[in-house]
């Protein structure tokens, strides 16, 4: 019988212990003198009813808290599937606890409260599933028996966090309307609901593919243990971390890079014809080498990286902040090197999923950083492998973990250009062409300029004043010493496209090249200011796709269509009423506002002036200029 | 197991003489096959053993060639460094714990297995597989390494200890199937068989020289088994007439008791596990 781990998180009072508690009691996985104890104990608190999240609460003190603190393993099985639950907490100061339930999960289940919708909450903990290479996310939409089991309601929260989820890449994305207090859609239909045709989400469960994620491609075979029972074997201890090996195979140990062959794969019961990603095995060889614990054995035609400079991800989970010149112990796979924080690139805010630029983490952080180890060692991209991609940091003196680790590459070869994937999905490329690295990478033209590169998006109808504010605003930057460009419709219409009207395509290519243009600039390491109706919000999702995050910044320019035609500076609106001009946005062709911009500007009754001083305190809140 | 053995010089495994310790040592020769088991075996005598259980222990330990400790409560009550409880079942359960204790440092030992589950009780769903115990065998429920993905931290100060937990993410179900698949041989007090008891507090205690009968009870023959065996004053039998593995699993999936609901000492008050294990208790 296969077995699905799967994480949930949710935020305080989502019902994530009744949900859990409601999966145990209608699959027949709680005992009658655990539910006694909770009838009692709901009892003794003066509850109407028998509270399932009593279940799990586990430790004394978030009984007392009435908030779970710790990840708490629970265990059922149904006929098809056994389950491991790995119950973590929702509140901020515990997400190494989320890390840490995340980490073995294949499946995360986050909660939503159909009262409250998307918070800040239920975003970050799909960013930190996706972080961790969760491949199947779960949005439970929860306490439908509280908004009347609407569909409208449900919609409209699916809607949203489908957006944000576009943003983080994830590949399996379900949603299911659920009543954990009643147990609709849980592990029974709903009959509340009948407009909902999906799985319940046991079912889901229970179908979900498993194992998908495994890499059953390289071989990889870190040494835990040797076997040497007396002179004659010499077995080399370990699991198989991902691919498969058999007797007879060519292989190679690193770090010695001297190869030979494999004699037999050995276990308790007999010797095996083959061993797969995730069997424990002992190889033995027909050579006599010199291997011990830590030492990788891998195939000479499939290697892993094998380097001492190593760019990651990492999430800090020690109360001691990072010390930037500590030597912390650095376990990867079975093997073990001292290693240095070389560099900490950025912080990520896990609600906004700005960057901030910070000198070292604290407790909870997660961010990206550069380190340097004294020993190489051997591995794959996280994403690509996540037995061989990630790693913890251990702290010298006290011995605690104090990172969680994973491997994004090499620092030798990378492009800080950490899009570059989503960039090659939604860009057309000419054929026989390759993506070449940047000569000059970001950090180094931004140690020139003394300021972060970003794009401000103004959009917003005509006569809306988005030329206004965006020219007022790049005189300053550029007084300010800023490297700067202005983007706007009308220049890039002349030349770069001149060749494009405005039918609804040729504005979407309009705005395709002009996020290309852009990104380019930014790249250059410029403060890009582009003016342009962009009346599509796919467009200029898309815009921003080409953008790291937290460097893109749209300005909504919320003037109201009366007050713009009241305007009309060019007299285009005039003409639109008179049937001369055939697309005109918010007369013959539509505007989609933007849902949440970082910024949103008023500018009726207002002086130019002051609503660029509003603006520039927003850029400066947010990070983007000093 | 192995990562166990690669990571820590003095390691021991606990071996009560259950379902689990047994498992245990069987997972144990499996590991390191064809070598023999690298952790000495450690049994903390309460003194109140079924005779079945030390009979067994030490046929399988004749079986492995492991070497075996046995520390005893008995011992470190005429001691002093405990007390006996009084009344009609003195469980020595809270008082074996002061045995392990001295026991792991008089063996020097660094890290010591165990068979607990996480399934068994609410405390123990948050133990980690490493558990790190500070110099007074103490664990702190709130202060616990993470451990992520499959990286286990031994790191340790001198003085300090682990507890390591192999089995952690097992159920009563899994171990059950596994003993059937490998067909381990288990003591016969898991399978059914007629014994005298007495029901007190809805917990079946067996008769023994260790159990003392309160006005107005009787012992009384019934069919019964054990879900768990531990120290007799404190571990309940259940009624059943499963007498085989097979029966024993149907039982199992039909159950509708945890296994520990027959342990007097979980009841004793809502959040007793958390208590002893803070104490340095399995």
């Amino acid at each position: 019988m296969d077995l699905l781990r799967f994480s949930t998180a949710g935020s305080v009072d989502d019902g994530k212990s009744t949900l859990i508690g409601r999966l145990l009691y209608d699959t027949k996985s709680i005992f009658e003198d655990q539910l006694e104890a909770v009838e009692d104990a709901s009892n003794r608190r003066g509850e109407g009813y028998v509270n399932l999240a009593l279940l799990t609460d586990g430790l004394r003190a978030e009984r007392e808290q009435n908030i779970t603190i710790d990840v708490a393993y629970r265990y059922f099985a149904t006929p098809r599937r056994k389950f491991i639950i790995a119950d973590t907490p929702g509140h901020i100061q515990y997400t190494r606890n989320m890390v840490t339930g995340a980490s073995t999960a294949e499946l995360a289940i986050i909660l939503i409260d159909a009262r409250n919708g998307v918070l800040t909450q239920s975003k970050r903990h799909g960013f930190l599933s996706s972080l961790l290479g969760i491949p199947h996310i779960v949005v439970a939409v929860n306490k439908m028996d509280l908004v009347d089991w609407s569909e409208e309601r449900y919609d409209e929260i699916a809607a949203e966090y489908s957006d944000f989820a576009r943003k983080l890449g994830v590949d399996d994305l379900t949603f299911i309307p659920i009543s954990a207090l009643l147990g609709d859609n849980v592990v029974d239909e709903s009959a509340n609901m009948p407009w909902y045709h999906g799985s319940t989400l046991l079912h889901h469960l229970e179908h979900v593919n498993v194992g998908a994620h495994r890499n059953l491609v390289d071989f990889r075979f870190p040494v835990q243990y040797v076997i040497r029972p007396d002179q004659d074997y010499r077995g080399y201890a370990g699991r198989v971390a991902s691919g498969a090996v058999r007797p007879g195979e060519q292989i190679l140990v690193l770090p010695s890079r001297k190869s030979t062959t494999v004699a037999s794969v050995d276990t308790f019961d007999g010797p095996l014809d083959e061993a797969t990603a995730g069997d424990s095995v002992a190889i033995t060889t027909t050579d006599e080498l010199d291997i011990s614990r830590g030492d990788m054995i891998v195939r000479p035609l499939n290697l892993p990286t094998a380097d001492t400079e190593i760019d990651a991800t990492i999430c800090w989970t020690s109360e001691q902040p990072m010390e930037p010149n500590t030597q912390y112990w650095l376990r990867q796979t079975t093997r073990e090197t001292k290693a240095f924080i070389n560099r900490v690139l950025y912080r990520i805010d896990v609600d906004t999923l700005h960057r901030d630029e910070v000198k070292q983490f604290e407790l909870n952080d997660i961010g990206r950083v550069h380190i340097t180890t004294a020993k190489p060692i051997f591995f794959d991209r996280y994403d690509l492998n996540r037995e061989t991609g990630s790693f913890v940091l251990i702290d010298p003196h006290s011995n605690a973990t104090v990172a969680a680790g994973m491997i994004r590459s090499s620092v030798r070869t990378v492009d800080d250009l950490p899009e570059a994937d989503t960039e090659e999905e939604l860009r057309p490329v000419s054929p026989d062409v390759v993506w070449e690295s940047w000569n000059i990478d970001l950090p180094a033209r931004e140690a020139r300029t003394g300021h972060r590169a970003a794009v401000v998006w103004f959009t917003g109808l005509s006569g809306s004043g988005k030329s206004s504010i965006a020219r007022g605003l790049e005189r300053r930057l550029f007084e300010a010493g800023a490297q700067t460009m202005l983007l706007d419709g009308d220049q890039v219409r002349h030349g770069i496209n001149g060749d494009l009207g405005f039918t609804p395509e040729d504005r979407t290519e309009n705005i395709r090249r002009i996020g290309e243009l852009a990104a380019l600039f930014f790249r250059s390491g410029s403060i890009v200011l582009c003016t342009f109706v962009s009346p599509f919000r796919a467009d200029r999702e898309r815009a921003r796709g080409l953008i790291p995050d937290g460097r893109f910044v749209e300005v909504f320019v919320d003037t109201p269509l009366e007050e713009c035609e009241r305007r009309d500076a060019k007299g285009l609106y005039a003409r639109a009423r008179r049937g001369e001009i055939a697309h005109m946005t918010g007369i013959s062709s539509p505007y989609e506002a933007p849902e949440s911009p970082e910024i949103r500007l008023e500018t009726v009754g207002r002086d130019v002036d002051d609503v660029i001083a509003e603006l520039l305190v927003r850029l400066r809140d947010l990070g983007v200029v000093k | 197991m192995r990562e166990v053995a690669a990571q820590f010089e003095r390691p021991v495994l606990l071996f009560s003489g259950g379902k689990d310790s047994i498992l245990m040592v069987h997972l144990a020769r499996k590991a390191f096959h064809p070598a023999r088991v690298p952790f000495l075996l450690v049994h903390i005598d309460t003194g109140h053993n079924f005779p079945e259980t030390l009979e067994f222990r030490d046929r399988l330990v004749a079986d492995t060639g492991a070497k075996l400790h046995v520390g005893s409560v008995q011992a470190s009550i005429d001691a002093g460094r405990v007390k006996e409880e009084d009344g009609p079942n003195p469980s020595r359960n809270g008082l074996q714990t002061v045995t392990l204790l001295d026991t792991l440092a008089e063996l020097k030992a660094d890290v010591a297995l165990g068979g607990g589950r996480r399934d068994e009780e609410k405390a123990r769903a948050k133990e980690r597989f490493f558990s790190h115990r500070d110099r007074f065998g103490q664990w702190d429920p709130k202060n616990q390494r993470p451990e992520v993905w499959n990286l286990f931290n031994g790191r340790r100060n001198p003085g300090e200890h682990f507890r390591a937990f192999p089995l952690s993410n097992w159920t009563e179900m899994d171990v059950w199937q596994y003993i059937a698949d490998e067909g381990i041989e288990m003591p016969s007090l898991y399978f059914s068989h007629r014994r005298n008891v007495v029901e007190r507090d809805g917990v079946l205690l067996a008769e023994s020289e260790h159990n003392r009968l309160l006005p107005g009870e009787e012992w009384e023959e019934r069919t019964v088994r054990f879900r768990t065996i531990g120290d007799a004053t404190c571990t309940g039998a259940t009624e059943s007439t499963a007498s085989t593995l097979d029966e024993i699993i149907a039982e199992v999936a039909a159950a509708r008791q945890t296994e520990r609901g027959g342990r007097s000492d979980d009841r004793r008050s809502e959040a007793a596990m958390e208590d002893r294990k803070k104490q340095g208790y399995f």
